[in-house]
């Protein structure tokens, strides 16, 4: 038997049988658009999650004083070491020790209260260096960040967050406006843009002094080099990790620790929040596609029992098919062949549905999808699959009925 | 078409050989002798009928001889070749090379156009289309319903669905016609305009093979074998035309 003669068969009895075929192919139809949606989902949050992430300053390595790894620990320890100072940062700054560094910004901190004529606002203001708002991806909404010439000076000039400017001035737009802290002026040189929230700390309620001003004028806790975090942005995230050994091996160095097991600092990887996440949407999407998995299967046992119904429906025409000289392979192709057509149009119609919805949803949940083509691709393989695997049962069925008792079937 | 030319009964090899045909069937425990050692030899060109009442063991035979079936011991040697042991994939070969199968219920696919039941024979054999279209056209003409090739069989009558049917047993060139009971769903202008249509053939050379339980239909053959309890009664009896 030719094989074209074997396909034209085949999508023949499936073509007189439109309402049957159209059945078997629900059950494919629903568990592909499903798991199209599901993986596409679960792609899509991975994405938002990451851009969000990625959007507080991913590629960022914190180096925190002290040897604490705990996460808690090393939030509690602002300020309370003293092994990181201002000469740290300086050094990690340069391009020769730490080659893969962008950006490198120390950052110390104290809590103050802002005044503007009758209206006060207690905040934490940090002291840095002109390259914060790039090592922390932030950007001015007004104004600009202060310049090296302030930080050498200690000039008295300060960027408020947009929030801390809402609350002291009742708007953001306060550029060349005057703070006071502890009777003494700063004027107001830019406000940043809004950054949202990072766990329970405000990204827009706060204050940035150069570093001098802080230690200076505002910084009562005695130890006027020590820095409470320092924070180096590599320059590409995939450069994270060596730029990373060159932090602590230059840090080591400058410490004289021999061992990497005796730091008196520790280094942070901020991506390693993205690994979690990323991690927590993984389980997400293996959970939503096995969910889907289970609906493929169930409509894959669909596919079965009605194409036993069709076998034994069709006792007769095989039997007649087997008397003029089909082998009982070529029953089994014909069959197992037609479950595999109604694989791939199930598969077909139920990735066009699932793209349908993935692309109609957004818009209603506000939640992205992320259609993938390798996702689609492998949905339609995999409905083909399903239907080759639970048509084997029905095909052998059908290649082993005797033609004396298939043609005698009424 | 052309049919085998044939001088019948003379020098040439029968078409069907059984020798000592027996066939022995199980249901549990129990034992049925369905055919208990049956000689017969049939020759090309030859017209025979079975005949014999229902649970003679008229219907096994016609599967034998259809290799619908295989014989629990002896021999059936079909177109010189041994049929009796041959495997399933063996004897859908032999059924689709040798043998011409014409139902009692017709058995046309109701899917397919008169052409189209035709071909069916011929798909299987693996001919290509062009060429099996136009031996499918030949036969149905040959049964006179060259016109009405591209309808499907809800569209016929009872008497034109047989003659597809017969077309159909006829395009592969088969060594036997094997006839079972092809009118009995017929009505009496049908049953004779079928009959009349084995009759031609038989006059242009088919070898043909009829089971019938009906004499007067038996009596269109040459020859009548008459099956009782799984064996012939008598040889095979000539009738005088």
């Amino acid at each position: 038997m030719r094989p074209a003669d074997l396909l034209a068969s085949s999508w023949r009895a499936i073509r007189s049988h439109k309402m049957r075929s159209a059945l078997t192919m629900l059950g494919i139809v629903v568990g592909i658009a499903s798991v199209v949606l599901t993986v596409g989902l679960g792609l899509g949050t991975q994405k938002d999650v990451s851009e969000q992430i990625a959007a507080l300053g991913s590629d960022l390595l914190i180096v925190s004083p002290g040897s604490s790894t705990d996460e808690s620990g090393m939030r509690g320890g602002f300020g309370s070491g003293t092994t990181l100072t201002r000469a740290d940062a300086d050094a990690l700054a340069s391009t020769v020790a730490v080659p893969d560094a962008l950006a490198v910004a120390a950052e110390k901190t104290a809590s103050v209260s802002l005044e503007y004529g009758e209206s006060n606002w207690t905040t934490t203001v940090t002291g840095t260096s002109t390259s914060w708002p790039e090592v922390r991806s932030r950007e001015l909404l007004y104004g600009t960040f202060f310049t090296d010439e302030d930080v050498a000076s200690g000039a008295s000039v300060i960027v408020l967050g947009a929030e801390t400017a809402e609350e002291l001035f009742g708007t953001a737009a306060v550029v060349g406006q005057d703070v006071t802290i502890d009777d003494d002026t700063y004027e107001v040189v830019g406000v940043l843009s809004e950054a949202g929230s990072s766990g329970d700390t405000s990204l827009d309620d706060m204050a940035v002094v150069p570093m001098t001003t802080l230690v200076e004028q505002l910084d009562d806790s005695g130890s006027s080099e020590s820095v409470a975090t320092i924070y180096i942005k590599a320059a590409a995230s995939n450069l994270l990790s060596a730029a990373s050994q060159e932090a602590e091996s230059l840090l080591l160095n400058l410490h004289g620790i021999a061992s990497a097991d005796g730091a008196d600092f520790t280094i942070d990887v901020q991506d390693s929040l993205l690994d979690a996440a990323t991690s927590v949407y993984q389980k997400l999407t293996v959970l939503l596609t096995g969910i889907a998995a289970l609906a493929l299967l169930v409509g894959g046992i669909g596919v079965m029992n009605i194409m036993l119904v069709s076998v034994t429906e069709r006792t007769r025409e095989i039997g007649l098919r087997k008397a003029l000289g089909a082998a009982p392979a070529n029953i089994r192709n014909q069959f197992l062949i037609e479950a595999m057509i109604l694989g791939l149009s199930g598969g077909a119609i139920g990735v066009a549905i699932g793209v349908g919805l993935a692309l109609a949803l957004p818009t209603v949940l506000g939640s992205t999808i992320v259609i993938s083509g390798l996702a689609l691709v492998v949905s339609v393989v995999v409905a083909v699959g399903i239907g080759a695997v639970f048509g084997v049962y029905p095909a052998a069925r059908a290649a082993k009925l005797a033609p004396i008792d298939a043609l005698r079937d009424q | 078409m052309t049919a085998t030319a044939i001088t019948p009964f003379e020098t040439v090899a029968p078409v069907i050989e059984l020798s000592g045909a027996r066939k022995t069937y199980h249901t549990g425990d129990i034992e049925f002798e369905a055919l208990r050692g049956i000689d017969c030899r049939i020759y090309p060109g030859e017209y025979v009928a079975i005949v014999g009442p229902s649970g003679s063991g008229k219907s096994t035979l016609m599967n034998i001889l259809g290799c619908l079936d295989v014989l629990t011991s002896g021999s059936y040697v079909l177109a010189g070749e041994d049929v009796s042991h041959m495997d399933e994939v063996a004897l859908a070969s032999a059924r689709n090379r040798r043998i011409g199968f014409v139902f009692q219920q017709f058995h046309l696919l109701s899917s397919l156009t008169a052409l189209g039941n035709v071909e069916l024979p011929l798909i299987y054999a693996g001919v290509a289309p062009a060429e099996r279209r136009k031996r499918a056209m030949v036969a149905l003409e040959r049964v006179g319903l060259g016109d009405k090739s591209r309808n499907h069989p809800g569209q016929l009558s009872g008497g034109q669905q047989q003659r597809v049917a017969i077309a159909r047993a006829l395009v592969t060139e088969p060594a036997i016609v094997l006839a079972d009971e092809p009118t009995g769903n017929l009505d009496s202008h049908s049953t004779r305009d079928v009959l009349g249509m084995l009759d031609d053939l038989h006059a242009e050379g088919s070898t043909i093979v009829l089971i019938t339980h009906e004499s007067d239909v038996a009596a269109r053959a040459g020859t009548v074998y008459n099956v009782t309890d799984g064996q012939f009664v008598g040889m095979g009896t000539e009738i005088a035309k």
